[in-house]
């Protein structure tokens, strides 16, 4: 089964419409993916990282990389926002490879957050976001109205309007996050890549975020850790595993007790309390360890 | 308020009054380092005023004649005011290579020297004037040229052979450091007679009695060029705020950006050191001087920071060839001498940021 077969089912949406409330999104239920890697390989010093990994998002879906430690997330989303190039495969956005459409082009598409940012810079909040609009900016010109407006609406979106001119290093983690979500808006993108965004995060600060990412019209793809958040946020996830994609689909098809046993390690049980509801994984232990 | 700003008149007249804003803070400063060079002109033992000096600019120049005797024009002009301007100058350049080396490096810490340029060119230079090939100074700043571009090609080497990333970058740098420093103390200490080991040294901890006007001009030519590709570069520099990676992901071009930042800056040291030796600290301190006056955006950052290094380093020079007169004092030892109170209180009122 390759990802692309399985993203296409018409459930993926349905349920995260629903669940999630975004009547916004607009529907594209035939329209081709405009990131997409295709059978991409990575490989660092003879060892392969990535090995042929497609991955074909719907446009304005919430995709969610899932996988242990070392499974090749990270690397993934760094060829896809086209950091990293591969070593077979290739990455296109709107069916042409990146490399064709030069870096700046890129980053006006794609935006990256990655899951620990940080400076020594002392910057505000405003200066951090205005960053977003470097692809856009040529030298020796002056900030231009579209550029204002852009990081205006990046600060009103993300609930940072007030926040403007507070120092980068008085932030909490989940402010400092949502700092860097306004920055990648600001590159107007409409493919955002996050890699596991939520860690460090507290739990009410971990919802925040990925409401505020999976109401935002853009198609994410997001590295996460914590089952329970995937299945909850995500329209469809793709579990991988030594650089293989193991599956993929929604997280109610995908997201199975032998799933998690045979990927993970770990005994768990997975509920469901209706039909159309989310799962929701309880951890038991782990499967070396594991009680009759 | 917010109406009243989207409407184009009043965008274009808010643009405009803060463009003129800035060209009026930088036309202060420009007037400030002028006035600093004209005043540091008159000060020393020949009793000379700032409009002495004028005159002799002026007639030097074309617009008249003055009543000066030629000695006094001459001390004048060939004097102190290739010194003067050759301190504004290295003042200029040491800091904006300092700046753009910690934004680029990502090191509060780094500084022109960080890519072992000086040191390289202390064995350039000592090569030259213990081992032979004349003693003249010309050959002393042709050899401090060579070892500058020597060092630099063995860390840009060393670089990237250890993996090309930033912070090995820098370890290469210091290991450079070490390296050179510890081959100038062989060279002086197998081979110099005390005569020649005093002069070294002073030319080591930086000097600019020897300054002409061909230093000035070479000088002036290398600072230009930098200041035009780092200030092209200056939305780039911006970007490396959060790193590397995040610098790629908003479209920057890292290694080639790094490659020819680092080989500018590396030139006007390698340029500037030849002409005046390794004058300390004003790489260091004067970039975070300017930050806290201006903050950290380049695009205003780095011409603040050439104005403000260049004003420091008049000073500082007029002090070193003034406090002990007529004992001259190696200008590195003021600038440190000056530079670490400064530097301490700088990183005092800023520690809140932390």
């Amino acid at each position: 089964m390759t990802t692309g077969d399985a993203m296409t089912t018409g459930d993926a949406m349905t349920t995260g419409t629903e669940r999630l409330g975004c009547d916004a999104r607009p529907p594209h239920p035939r329209q081709l993916p405009t990131l997409a890697a295709d059978r991409v390989s990575r490989a660092i010093d003879g060892r392969l990282i990535l090995d042929g990994v497609s991955l074909t998002p719907r446009p304005g879906s919430v995709t969610g990389l899932l996988g242990p430690n070392g499974s090749g997330k990270s690397t993934l989303l760094r060829l896809l926002s086209g950091v990293l190039a591969p070593v077979s495969g290739v990455v296109t956005l709107d069916g042409r490879p990146l490399p064709e459409w030069g870096r700046r082009a890129v980053a006006r598409r794609v935006a990256v957050v990655e899951q620990h940012a940080d400076t020594l810079v002392e910057l505000t909040v405003l200066e951090v976001v205005r960053l977003g609009r470097i692809p856009y900016r040529r030298a020796w010109t002056p900030a231009a109205e579209a550029d204002d407006r852009a990081v205006r609406t990046a600060l009103e979106h993300t609930g940072l309007t007030d926040r403007a001119d507070q120092p980068w290093h008085t932030l909490s983690g989940g402010e400092r996050q949502r700092v860097q979500i306004a920055r990648a808006l600001a590159q107007e993108p409409r493919e955002l890549l996050l890699d596991e965004p939520t860690n460090h995060l507290d739990i009410q600060h971990q919802l925040d975020l990925l409401n505020l990412v999976t109401e935002l019209p853009v198609t994410s793809i997001i590295a996460l850790h914590d089952l329970n958040l995937a299945a909850m946020h995500c329209d469809q996830v793709v579990v991988l595993r030594k650089g293989r994609v193991v599956t993929a689909g929604t997280p109610a098809a995908t997201l199975t007790e032998s799933l998690i046993a045979d990927v993970y390690g770990v005994r768990a049980t997975v509920t469901r309390p209706g039909p159309d509801d989310r799962p929701h994984i309880r951890f038991l232990g782990t499967v070396a360890g594991a009680r009759p | 308020m917010t109406t009243a700003l989207r409407s184009p008149g009043a965008r274009w007249l808010r643009a405009a009054s803060g463009a003129l804003r800035e060209v009026a803070g930088l036309g202060v400063g420009l007037a400030v380092l002028a006035a600093s060079v004209a005043v540091a002109i008159t000060i020393g033992p020949a009793d000379i005023g700032v409009g002495d000096v004028w005159s002799v600019v002026a007639s030097h120049l074309g617009w008249g004649t003055t009543e000066l005797t030629p000695i006094r024009d001459g001390i004048v002009w060939n004097l102190r005011l290739p010194r003067t301007l050759l301190a504004a100058v290295c003042g200029a350049g040491l800091a904006v290579c300092g700046a753009v080396m910690q934004s680029l490096l990502r090191n509060p810490l780094a500084d022109p020297f960080v890519l072992g340029v000086s040191s390289g060119a202390s064995t350039g230079a000592v090569v030259v004037v213990v081992l032979g090939a004349g003693g003249s100074v010309l050959s002393l700043s042709g050899g401090a040229f060579m070892g500058a571009l020597v060092s630099f090609a063995l860390v840009l080497l060393l670089s990237h052979i250890l993996g090309g990333t930033t912070d090995r970058v820098v370890l290469a740098g210091v290991a450079a450091m070490q390296l050179f420093s510890a081959l100038t103390s062989f060279v002086v200490m197998t081979a110099a007679d005390a005569e020649t080991t005093r002069g070294v040294l002073f030319w080591l901890l930086g000097s600019l009695s020897g300054a002409g006007w061909t230093d000035v001009w070479l000088c002036l030519a290398v600072l230009v060029l930098a200041l035009v590709v780092c200030l092209g570069h200056a939305r780039t520099l911006d970007a490396f705020a959060f790193g590397q990676d995040a610098a790629a992901t908003l479209g920057v071009a890292v290694a080639g950006t790094r490659l020819v930042l680092l080989c500018v800056t590396a030139l006007l040291t390698a340029a500037l050191v030849s002409a005046a030796g390794a004058i300390g600290f004003v790489g260091l301190v004067l970039p975070h001087a300017a930050r806290a006056l201006v903050g950290p955006g380049h695009s205003r950052l780095l011409p603040v920071t050439a104005i403000a290094g260049a004003v420091f380093l008049v000073w500082a020079d007029t002090l070193a060839r003034t406090v002990l007169d007529p004992q001259e004092v190696p200008v590195g030892v003021v600038t440190s001498l000056v530079g670490v109170p400064a530097f301490v209180l700088i990183l005092y009122r800023t520690r809140r940021m932390r």
